[in-house]
């Protein structure tokens, strides 16, 4: 493995431990908007998201009923799709039209 | 600071959907003469890293948290144009899958997080960098910097978009203040997450970081 690759294998690791396994320990209090908005009054202006019934809302994995998993999942859940969302995107943007004329 | 649906009216809401995809198209543009196969990846695992930051809310005062938005770290890892990509990407996943951050809201957090959030923390960073001497400390803390102030200047968009087209009545100056008051805060964190990061990928790869890239190629011509 260069090490490019083992950087990048690394760096996906931690992200895998930050998402997967951390983020049960993260602070579940409202956000800085969030508190904003209810200490002045506008959090009652805020809809239903389109999605807070889906599968994965809230960070949570429906059907899953220990938090600890249920958080966990989601996150590398989470961190997969970035991976394949933002490698896709990132891999075609950087396709340079005369390497594929060469190939 | 992902905006609920809601909060902002659909006008103002659409207004900000159309610069936020003008910013996004300017991005693609941009990232494609700026990544190469070796930066590529990088920005990728740089969304799947902001992804995974973004998770951990961290106390700020009583009652309330604030999580990593990344903007700054973003574009001193991979450059501006690819950092808003990146931040757009995590936007996404996290609107769709996760439902957080409302869909019609989708334009306007985009524009405060990753635009607004990306430049004003970049820019922050190239300015402390030309004051600082040259070295990897000074590339830390202009890091660091760029992401404090890039949390307030998110806020600020937020409260322009709360301005323009609020459903609530609550007066501008009160959100204003209530804002930039706690985002600062935030901001703390962001810029000691960001400083911790810049400084590790500094010390294991610092081939890697964008925002040094420029210091290394002066220093190998004086050399040569």
């Amino acid at each position: 493995m260069d090490k490019n690759k083992k950087f990048l294998a690394a760096g996906f690791l931690v992200s895998l431990f930050l998402a997967g396994v951390v983020s049960f320990y993260a602070s579940s209090h409202p956000d800085g908007l969030e508190k904003v908005a209810e200490d002045i009054g506008f959090i009652e202006t805020a809809k239903d998201h389109t999605y807070a019934d889906g599968a994965l809302a809230d960070y949570g994995v429906k059907g899953i009923e220990n938090e600890r998993a249920s958080v966990g999942v989601a996150g590398v859940i989470g961190v997969i799709g970035t991976a394949i969302v933002g490698g896709a995107l990132f891999t075609f943007i950087a396709r340079k039209p005369k390497k594929s004329l060469n190939k | 600071m992902h905006i609920p649906d809601g909060f902002i009216d659909v006008q103002t809401s659409a207004i900000f959907a159309g610069l936020a995809a003008a910013g996004v198209a300017a991005s693609l543009k941009g990232a494609r003469s700026q990544l190469d196969e070796k930066s590529a990846p990088l920005a990728g695992l740089t969304a799947v890293f902001i992804f995974a930051v973004q998770m951990l809310n961290f106390p700020v005062v009583a009652g309330t948290s604030g999580h990593l938005i990344g903007a700054a770290l973003a574009a001193v890892l991979v450059g501006p144009w690819a950092a808003t990509l990146a931040l757009t990407v995590v936007l996404i996943m996290q609107a769709f899958l996760f439902a957080d951050g409302g869909l019609t809201a989708l334009g306007l957090s985009t524009f405060n997080m990753s635009i607004i959030a990306v430049w004003v923390g970049y820019a922050v960073f190239l300015l402390v960098k030309k004051i600082l001497p040259r070295g990897k400390p000074s590339i830390v803390i202009a890091a660091a910097i760029g992401a404090l102030l890039s949390v307030p200047a998110a806020a600020l968009g937020f409260t322009l978009q709360y301005a323009m087209g609020a459903t609530g009545t609550f007066s501008v100056s009160t959100v204003l203040s209530a804002m930039v008051g706690i985002h600062v805060l935030i901001g703390i964190g962001e810029a000691l997450i960001t400083g911790l990061t810049v400084s590790a990928v500094l010390a294991s790869r610092s081939d890697l970081v964008y925002g040094w890239k420029d210091n290394k190629t002066e220093l190998e011509i004086r050399r040569g």
